[in-house]
């Protein structure tokens, strides 16, 4: 039975694994974006006008798909673009420019919804993503992909560690000849990108239309899986797995007669439940970035 | 001349303003874009406003008065989130809050002793108790275990609304999306309100959001408890080194914060509503109270001005969805006055950049 759950648990992390490794980057590089939700939905909502538009269109399936994936994307790293000059060029409060834009984003997604297809969700589209032999979708390899990007980029290049550096003494980074604001721009550009990527897999993998209700927190999930995971790929990853098999625990446990006896909301309320319990559990010594939050100013000490 | 630019720059009150403007300037643009008229959403909220509709000339009280409804739980969220903010701490949590008020509220309403005068006054109390209950684990988790204020917020804001489904879902007469209807006595409605504003909605929260702001204000402004707060979120360090006890500073005001926010679900519960609701998604006036806080610069008469703002915006959705304009422009106008009001650190640099210049002058240099 627990193998039978993994195909179901790979389309439910993935996502979220995804975004959450953007986030750890951007937190890494000194930069705490709290925008995830609203950049997933935005990604969510690209990809899904675009697919059900390409469709139409008469474009090939894989290739729409692609496509459709790579607007949201690009379109999730544009919107991203606010937060980073926002943070990095005006030393803004970054909790007040993550929240501007997850408020804009409920916005923007619906209004965009209702002047291409006139109703307060996209069309539905007639195919998403389909599973491959093993019954997994192609978004658990992309996840799988991102991580391990990820970690080879942050630990094994120069690169990655000029960017951790940036995150932990910007000061002192400076000094060493390292741009930081080029480097704060790449990490919040790569949550952005790798925010609306995530967005658009929901999307072709959980569901046929964007929605005002699609992305449903998943962003915030992953907010949390970063501090949870320590800010660090594997720790991600982890935390990304425990809330994701407390997702689709909730669906499973609607074929379980056992636990058929409990309202749904009960394994609903689990993941949030589990991660609250989680960082008061492993709370204490404190592993975030030293100057995550802060903006730096160049030349003040 | 020179003075008075740098009055405006330094005047939270001016830059709100300008925030504001620049906000609708984008929903304008933006509306112009997609092929049509901004003129007909300026109509639409002249007439949530002032309750003219200026395409018949007809005049209709109950706009004006619908427009007052829809703002008291902004404002009481603003409260919520402006109370947080003085401490230094960001409160994302106050839909959470108003949620669990309002699931209460349903329950006491549902199932409490049916006394004239004394059913709704039990009711609001304890959504305002559950709502300091859930204001306050949030500040004794920050206080206790550094965890941080904005990921425990929202994880309790899902919690809520989940816990608020099974709560619902037991009381008596309930169907997917509503409970039985509410006794008489539990409903906060005035008759009188209801008369002359041609059957608004309209009721008695109206003045238990007065007493909130003027409750707000006094905390904060003349208590050496507000005091406390406010040096807590000034330098925290500073203030545990003059014998500020800083942990309990923060706990408390999460507390406080939560009962305004746990008041206004408990006033939408029994004014707005004649039975208890099935939560199927969040009402976000939570998350719309952080906007309107940040625009008021969490001060009390400012929040109370910005409620009025976000309460007319959402009074005019319907007659701007009538009017073809889709309403999800407003969303985008508050978006984007937070955006913009996140940027406003953008005129500091700009100050500083102006005095630096003038400073060159000054001694010559080029």
């Amino acid at each position: 039975m627990i193998l039978g759950m993994l195909p179901s648990v790979l389309m439910i992390v993935a996502p979220i694994l995804i975004t959450a490794i953007g986030g750890m980057i951007c937190e890494k590089s000194g930069v705490v974006n709290i925008a995830l939700e609203g950049l997933m939905a935005i990604g969510a909502c690209t990809t899904a006008a675009a697919h059900v538009l390409m469709e139409m269109a008469g474009v090939p399936h894989t290739l729409s798909l692609f496509l459709a994936l790579f607007m949201g994307l690009v379109v999730g790293g544009l919107f991203s673009i606010i937060h980073a000059v926002a943070a990095i060029n005006f030393n803004a409060d970054q909790t007040i420019s993550g929240t501007g834009i997850n408020l804009l984003s409920t916005g923007v997604t619906i209004f965009a919804s209702q002047i291409l297809f006139n109703a307060d969700r996209t069309k539905e589209f007639m195919m998403g993503m389909q599973t491959d032999a093993l019954g997994i979708y192609p978004t658990a390899y992309i996840a799988v992909a991102v991580v391990i990007l990820s970690w080879f980029l942050l630990y094994k290049l120069p690169f990655g560690m000029h960017l951790r550096a940036c995150g932990e003494h910007p000061g002192a980074a400076e000094s060493v000849g390292i741009n930081v604001k080029k480097m704060r721009y790449f990490a919040v550009l790569s949550s952005g990108v790798l925010a609306g990527l995530a967005g658009g897999c929901v999307v072709l993998t959980q569901t046929i239309q964007y929605t005002s209700n699609t992305i449903n927190g998943r962003g915030f999930i992953a907010l949390a899986a970063v501090s949870f995971g320590r800010w660090n790929p594997l720790g991600v990853t982890g935390a990304a797995f425990l809330f994701g098999t407390a997702q689709a625990f909730a669906i499973i446990a609607n074929n379980v007669p056992a636990l058929k006896v409990l309202p749904s909301e009960v394994f609903n309320i689990l993941p949030y439940v589990v991660t609250l319990v989680a960082l008061v559990l492993f709370s204490g010594k404190n592993y975030a970035p030293s100057a995550a939050g802060q903006p730096y100013e160049k030349g003040a000490s | 001349m020179k003075l008075s630019r740098e009055r405006l720059i330094q005047s939270d009150g001016a830059v709100s303003v300008l925030v504001v403007f620049l906000g609708f300037l984008v929903g304008t643009i933006l509306i112009a874009l997609v092929g049509k008229n901004p003129l007909n959403m300026y109509k639409a909220i002249l007439q949530a406003l002032s309750g003219y509709n200026i395409d018949n000339g007809k005049m209709n009280i109950r706009y004006i008065a619908e427009t007052i409804n829809y703002s008291v739980p902004f404002i009481l969220c603003g409260l919520s989130m402006g109370f947080a903010n003085r401490v230094g701490l960001f409160n994302i949590g106050g839909e959470g809050q108003y949620i669990m008020g309002m699931t209460i509220a349903q329950m006491v309403a549902l199932l409490g002793p049916q006394v004239q005068g004394l059913h709704w006054v039990l009711a609001i109390l304890c959504a305002i108790i559950i709502g300091s209950l859930w204001g306050g684990l949030v500040g004794v988790l920050k206080a206790k275990y550094e965890v941080s204020e904005v990921v425990s917020t929202i994880m309790l804001n899902y919690i809520a609304l989940y816990l608020s489904r099974i709560i619902t879902l037991q009381m008596p007469g309930a169907t997917t999306y509503k409970t039985a209807n509410f006794p008489e006595t539990a409903l906060i409605t005035n008759d009188f309100f209801t008369k002359i504003t041609n059957y608004s909605l309209l009721n008695n929260g109206i003045f238990m959001m007065i007493i909130a702001v003027i409750v707000f204000w006094f905390i904060m402004e003349k208590t050496s408890l507000g005091f406390g707060m406010r040096a807590t979120g000034f330098n925290k360090e500073a203030a545990r080194a003059s014998g500020i006890p800083v942990v309990k500073s923060i706990a408390l005001s999460m507390a406080i914060a939560g009962a305004f926010a746990g008041l206004a679900g408990g006033i939408v519960a029994l004014g707005s509503f004649k039975y208890g609701r099935v939560l199927s998604g969040m009402d976000n006036y939570g998350f719309d109270g952080i906007a309107v806080a940040l625009v008021g610069n969490s001060t009390a008469l400012g929040t109370a001005l910005a409620g009025l703002l976000f309460g007319m915006l959402k009074n005019a959705q319907a007659l701007m969805q009538s009017k073809q304009i889709p309403k999800e422009i407003t969303f985008i106008i508050q978006g984007m006055i937070v955006i913009f009001i996140a940027l406003r650190s953008a005129l500091i640099l700009y100050q500083q950049y102006l005095d630096k210049k003038k400073l060159q002058k000054e001694v010559g240099v080029k």
